[in-house]
């Protein structure tokens, strides 16, 4: 009887012992500049390529900071950082969702500008030649759904030029939208000009004229509960800096719109 | 009381079992905006959401209780070769992670798929981006529930009677439907509750397979994700009447999860 409550005893304090290193995560790590930490960059999924390689040349030049990218439409990154996901840094693809979070985040900078351009299967066999044309009835077009800023965007897009499109679906993030047209589901979508860029031999782009399209600005800002405040600001500092405008221009981003 | 012979520090990891499952139902509920949740439940995308999701889930019950319980009857009463490979083939969706189960539906059924180029050629049906197509992804993953639940209950069932009524007279045809099946009611009956709970909470391979497109292919699960991103309280009024339909299901169930309760 006595051995069973000591094996008791002894088994609530080993499950203690667990919990307690687990909530270890939650407390502050001591200052960032101690060892190569960690940073998590939460951005915009058209960012994906881009930012890809900032986080190589991050790592490279802060002496082995790991960078982990969680990269999904902006509209599900705000609502992460809403509800206390680790971010250091949030990189969206519209003011919007950088607003929605703007009292846990810093001073939102823009750092790029992006166009909207029509993808289509690679040799563009529908013949899709203008905005108008994605009214086809015999045309599968796919968009991001409206809570995304691609989506909105499009819809922005199609509205000014009078076109009314009925979509066979409305995917959760711009890059979703791209897969369906290079798997051959889809006919055509409207994604950013880097969409097309980044998304390989089996799609190519149908530009938009320039007086139909909208400009989207994008806004990086360092995330307030961050554990990493200094690492966040040197990642915010890279990508305004003109390594990174640099590599933003090659991916197809435009600078940010001059205030 | 009769003197239990498990051991008492079993019941700290048991106690955190219970507590790690049910927290989370305790903070949807704790977070349910009773107040507006009547005008929640009743917006039009919620209402289009839940009509789409019964028809979808009720058209997977459909073509798993046609397809599946011949499959069943197969296994559990024809010795074939191969026989265990089938069932180990038909078996798969149900450990598949569901995303593979889309994009391998897309593979097949797609407009470049295997079968889907053929359909499209011949019959000009393309399956993803429609009603069918959800249909189709809620089957591929919930109809295991269904065959593997018949399959059992063909062989626990007493096979005596199969043999009098053919003693008797009675054709193939007529001992299935006269004798075998009625035997089987209650696995029937509780494979195509698995099979129905199953189809209705699906997410991956519909949004991979069929896309999102509200009243068209946009269930509720899809909705409960999207919702979240903008209308939190839209996901929770959705999120609570998938829960209080998984918890309908469960208590129907109960005579044969629980059978001492």
């Amino acid at each position: 009887m006595l051995r069973s409550r000591i094996r008791l005893a002894a088994a609530v304090a080993a499950v203690a012992l667990v919990l307690a290193g687990c909530g270890g995560d939650d407390e502050p790590s001591g200052g960032s500049s101690a060892a190569p930490g960690e940073l998590k960059v939460f951005a915009a999924a058209s960012l994906t390529a881009a930012f890809t390689e900032l986080g190589q040349r991050f790592t490279a030049a802060n002496g082995g900071t790991k960078v982990t990218f969680n990269f999904a439409g902006s509209q599900a990154l705000a609502t992460q950082i809403q509800q206390a996901a680790p971010a250091d840094v949030f990189a969206s693809a519209d003011t919007a969702n950088m607003g929605k979070v703007k009292d846990l985040v810093g001073t939102p900078q823009p750092f790029a500008s992006n166009l909207l351009a029509i993808v289509v299967e690679k040799g563009n066999p529908k013949g899709v030649r203008t905005l108008g044309d994605l009214a086809w009835s015999d045309l599968k077009v796919v968009l991001a759904a409206e809570e995304v800023p691609a989506g909105k965007y499009a819809n922005q897009v199609l509205d000014q030029a009078g076109v009314r499109v009925q979509p066979v679906s409305q995917e959760d993030n711009v890059k979703a939208v791209v897969t369906k047209v290079s798997l051959g589901e889809a006919d055509a979508g409207l994604v950013y000009v880097t969409d097309v860029a980044a998304g390989g031999d089996k799609v190519e782009g149908v530009d938009i004229p320039e007086d139909q399209n909208v400009l989207a600005t994008y806004p990086i800002a360092t995330v307030k509960a961050s554990q990493a405040p200094d690492q966040a600001q040197a990642f915010m500092d890279l990508v305004l800096s003109d390594e990174g405008q640099q590599v933003l221009e090659r991916h197809g981003f435009l600078p940010p719109p001059t205030t | 009381m009769t003197r239990s012979r498990v051991p008492g520090l079993l019941a700290v990891p048991a106690a955190l079992a219970v507590g790690f499952l049910a927290v989370p139902l305790i903070g949807l509920l704790g977070r349910t905006p009773w107040g507006s949740i009547g005008a929640e439940l009743t917006s039009p995308r919620v209402l289009e959401a839940l009509r789409l999701s019964l028809v979808c889930s009720l058209g997977a019950v459909a073509v798993s209780v046609g397809l599946g319980v011949p499959l069943a009857l197969l296994l559990a009463r024809v010795d074939f070769p191969g026989r265990n490979l089938v069932r180990a083939l038909t078996t798969l969706p149900m450990v598949l992670p569901p995303v593979v189960g889309g994009v391998a539906l897309l593979l097949a059924f797609g407009r470049r798929g295997l079968a889907g180029q053929w359909l499209d050629r011949a019959f000009g049906i393309t399956l993803p981006f429609t009603t069918t197509g959800a249909i189709l992804a809620e089957a591929f993953v919930a109809m295991p529930f269904l065959v593997i639940t018949v399959e059992a209950g063909l062989r626990a069932m007493d096979r005596r009677f199969e043999d009098a009524a053919a003693t008797l007279g009675a054709g193939r045809w007529t001992t299935l439907r006269r004798v075998t099946l009625p035997l089987i009611a209650p696995s029937l009956g509780a494979g195509i509750a698995l099979c129905w709970a199953r189809a209705l909470g699906e997410f991956g391979a519909t949004i991979t397979f069929a896309g999102n497109l509200p009243g068209v292919t946009q269930t509720m699960p899809l909705a409960v994700y999207l919702a979240l991103e903008t209308n939190l309280e839209a996901a929770i009024a959705l999120s609570l009447i998938l829960l209080f339909i998984s918890l309908a299901v469960l208590i129907a169930l109960r005579d044969r999860w629980f059978p001492s309760a």
